[in-house]
């Protein structure tokens, strides 16, 4: 048993950190409310975790691949909106298949310019975020979509249904969770997306064709974004223009506190489950010590920092650097 | 390569040393860095220090450099002992470290960057520039460069930019300077300046530290050579009156076999050939074939187009003319997918940049190019992957505790094999080694050597890049030499000899209007990549 020093303790508190602190989170919510921990409410945060969730499995890909996804939310926004206009138009049977179509196609649009142009991906998705805001008003008019008969249609199951008492929007999150986690762990394609991440370089010398990697990334992303729409259109069967604004710091918080490396290369599907988690159960918990909502923007930002910074100081092992 | 050999001032033992270090002790946690080190450095004279990596080398550079504090021992500069608190202060004692990695602002004149820190002031803190290049050319003058203080330093080439560094040392009165792996980015012509300025140096009475992995340029430049290993201090040889084994055996406790080497067995088919072969202004009509089991080496100075042969054959370039035979088919290569899937394999030589996810373990290394054909089902198979990284660990004798391990934290020995172990598990038929041991110890690349043999033995054809002189003649059947973009001649191992080598790569043997040896300090114009005049320095 190596004795306890206080460099070892500071590596210690650096890579188990967040852990540390979300215990600490979890103790202190659970003092100040009892209610905290009732079974309703951890289900209540997973459930509206979920579309977070969704949404930021695919963003893993992107991330753990070397680049950004910030388009996330505007591209909710917009299959939301697609999703319930096509709903009266076609019927739930083909708006589902349309918008994932649509959507995806902004995806493939996003990894072309990515992966084959080799643009900057910050560049390019904070550009999409705008001009895929644009086309989601331009869409509808800048108008809130309804669908008009509530009450009649099966298309509310994807958001409000329940299945062995488990809310369907919790199925799909951990079964998508669960499929593209074997899917990054077990095939090769999973390695290749770490190759081209880690060293891009060294993945295009062995054979590797980088550009097409990277293209996947963003379709699986802007699938995982489609799925999001459809769960909150279902839950809500009515919609702003705006519903996902601001999700894509969220979701790219939720990445970050689950360990994957801004530089790529690292992350896990799991890690990023536990990452979305933890920020459900803290926003969950200060609404119930009775912060205001609007407070969890703040709480949010310092949660991101706290984990980049951590994630620095783990790897070079002390909590302060002296720039030399 | 003798005729440059400097006529240094002799020092003799009776001057009183201007840097000695006594029983310096460094420890860390769990290993000795530094276990009683003792040198002198005397006045003029060239000092090497040798040892392989993780002798100590670094580690007791900067105890020098004030960066570390022994746990014993002492530092005596001149008379004095003194106790080196940061680099700053190091300098203020007058040792200077020529580091390894430039460390130079591009977008800044030579003159700010021989300053930088410390520019001369007026009155109200405007700077003096009048002084500052004043005083820059007057140090530029004593190096005898061919740029001036204004120069933008990022239009300098590799070596100029060396002596904007060794410029920065000479603003203080420096007594002993310390170079740390001068050569390593330099061209045999570049080398021949540094080694001029050296020799000034030396002149001027100033103690020389030059760590260099490279014997040719110690026995050449040095007049004694401290070993390390393992920490330890070996001892120190007069080095007029030892020889490379000597050395060597000092450094890893064994012999190191650089002897000309030819094939015995049996060669087989042309397994690859290259006709007329251009890329662009890069290189033109190379045309060459090597046979199963064979080793043919690639020489020529840096920007003679070694490399970027071996990047279009791999399919990184496309070429602009000519044809590629494997096997006696004609064959199109348009990506290194499309080379793998001739057969065709590349260990590039940026092992790190290049060659490997450093992030990521051995196994997965290793299997990276063939992951798409280890599938169990829609998985990757992780026992067969497991089972070729076995197979390659003890056929290459990979030192690694498990496949778990980090590339990363592999030795550059190890990681080289790592890289080629990736490429062997593909049977390929032809095998490109780019710079096959830079920047690996002196014992590894021994081990790398005769892998490299025993690869052809087995009878794959193999190309070998190389910067390295005797490493080039050590493990080749055959060397072409290049010379800016042109293959000069193709050598057999019975033809070969150091000179007519080296005026095959200086562009000598053909009908090149001869440059003036006084060019070889002026800076390179900048629409050439590359330095290619001042061969004739060389030759």
């Amino acid at each position: 048993m190596p004795a306890i020093t206080k460099a070892s303790l500071g590596r210690f508190i650096a890579r188990q950190g967040i852990l540390i602190a979300f215990v600490l989170f979890m103790v202190g919510f659970t003092l100040a409310n009892e209610r905290f921990l009732a079974p309703e409410n951890i289900m209540g945060v997973v459930r509206s975790s979920a579309i977070l969730g969704v949404m930021a499995l695919g963003v893993t890909f992107v991330v753990i691949s070397g680049n950004l996804d910030l388009s996330v939310g505007s591209m909710m926004s917009f299959s939301t909106i697609v999703v319930l206009d096509l709903h009266d138009k076609l019927g739930p049977g083909l708006a589902i298949p349309a918008m994932f179509a649509m959507t995806l196609c902004l995806g493939a649009l996003i990894g072309f310019l990515v992966g084959y142009l080799k643009l900057n991906s910050l560049i390019v998705t904070l550009g999409m975020l705008s001009a895929i805001h644009g086309l989601t008003l331009t869409y509808s008019g800048g108008k809130n979509m309804d669908i008009a008969d509530k009450e009649g249609t099966w298309f509310s199951i994807f958001g409000q249904g329940e299945a062995l008492g488990i809310p369907v929007p919790i199925l799909i999150f951990l079964g998508l969770a669960a499929f593209l986690g074997i899917v990054l762990a077990k095939t090769p394609f999973g390695r290749k997306i770490y190759a081209v991440g880690g060293n891009g370089v060294a993945a295009t010398f062995s054979g590797i064709r980088r550009a097409r990697v990277v293209f996947s990334c963003y379709l699986v992303s802007s699938f995982c974004v489609a799925t999001a729409g459809l769960l909150q259109a279902s839950r809500s069967l009515g919609s702003q223009n705006t519903v996902g604004q601001g999700l894509e710091l969220e979701v790219l918080a939720a990445v970050i506190l689950g360990g994957a490396s801004l530089l790529g290369g690292s992350g896990t599907v799991f890690k990023t489950v536990i990452g979305v988690l933890i920020l459900g159960f803290i926003q969950n918990g200060l609404l119930l010590v009775g912060l205001q909502f609007y407070a969890q923007y703040v709480v949010t930002w310092v949660i991101i920092i706290l984990a980049v910074w951590l994630d620095i100081a783990a790897k070079r092992g002390k909590l302060l650097s002296p720039i030399a | 390569m003798s005729q440059n050999m400097q006529t240094s001032t002799a020092p003799s033992l009776r001057d009183k040393p201007v840097l000695r270090l006594e029983g310096i002790v460094k420890t860390f946690p769990g290993v000795r860095a530094l276990d009683g080190v003792s040198f002198d450095v005397l006045p003029g004279e060239v000092h090497a220090l040798m040892g392989e990596n993780g002798a100590g080398k670094s580690t007791l550079m900067k105890v020098l450099g004030g960066i570390y504090q022994p746990d014993e021992g002492r530092i005596i500069v001149g008379e004095a002992p003194v106790v080196m608190t940061s680099p700053l202060q190091a300098k203020a004692t007058g040792i200077v470290f020529i580091h390894q990695e430039l460390s130079l602002a591009n977008e800044l004149s030579v003159a700010e960057n021989v300053y930088l820190g410390e520019l001369p002031k007026k009155a109200f803190g405007q700077v003096d520039w009048k002084k500052l290049y004043a005083q820059t050319n007057e140090i530029l003058g004593k190096l005898k460069v061919g740029f001036d203080a204004k120069t933008r330093v990022g239009d300098l080439s590799i070596a100029n930019q060396q002596m904007v560094e060794i410029a920065r040392a000479l603003t203080v009165d420096a007594k002993a300077v310390i170079f740390d792996e001068p050569t390593a980015s330099l061209t045999d012509a570049e080398k021949v300046v540094l080694f001029d300025v050296i020799a000034d140096l030396q002149a001027q009475g100033v103690g020389i530290i030059y760590i260099s992995h490279r014997m040719e340029e110690i026995f050449k430049i040095t007049d004694r050579i401290s070993v390390l290993r393992d920490g330890q201090y070996r001892g120190t040889l007069r080095t007029a009156d030892t020889n490379e084994d000597e050395v060597t055996q000092l450094m890893i406790g064994r012999k190191l076999d650089l002897s000309r080497n030819a094939s015995h067995h049996e060669l087989g088919d042309v397994t690859i050939e290259v006709k007329g072969l251009s890329c662009g202004n890069l290189f033109q009509d190379v045309s060459f074939q090597v046979r199963a089991g064979e080793v043919l080496g690639f020489y020529g100075l840096v920007g003679a187009g070694r490399t970027e042969i071996a990047e279009t054959l791999f399919g990184l370039r496309e070429p602009s003319a000519g044809q590629i035979f494997v096997q006696g088919d004609e064959v199109q290569i348009h990506s290194p997918a499309d080379a793998i899937a001739k057969g065709i394999s590349l260990v590039p030589e940026d092992r790190k940049g290049q060659g490997l996810v450093l992030g990521m373990n051995c196994r997965d290394n290793m299997t990276l190019p063939q992951i798409e054909d280890l599938k169990a089902g829609p998985f990757v198979a992780e026992g067969a992957e497991i089972a070729i990284f076995d197979k390659y660990r003890d056929n290459l004798d990979i030192r690694t505790p498990g496949w778990r391990q980090t590339v990363g934290n592999l030795s550059g020995g190890n990681q080289q094999k790592i890289v080629i172990g990736k490429w062997l598990s593909m049977h390929p038929s032809v095998l490109i080694v780019d710079e096959p041991t830079r920047g690996i110890d002196v014992g590894s690349k021994a081990v790398i050597h005769d892998l490299i043999r025993a690869l052809a033995a087995q009878g794959y054809a193999v190309i070998v890049i190389s910067s390295e002189m005797p490493e080039v003649l050590h493990v080749s059947d055959r060397i072409a030499a290049m010379y800016s973009g042109k293959l000069m001649r193709t050598f057999t191992s019975e033809e070969v000899s150091e000179d007519n080598l080296i005026q095959a790569i200086s562009g000598l043997s053909a009908d090149k209007p001869s440059q003036k040896a006084s060019d070889q300090s002026k800076d390179q114009p900048s629409d050439q990549p590359n330095d290619q005049s001042g061969n004739q320095a060389v030759a």
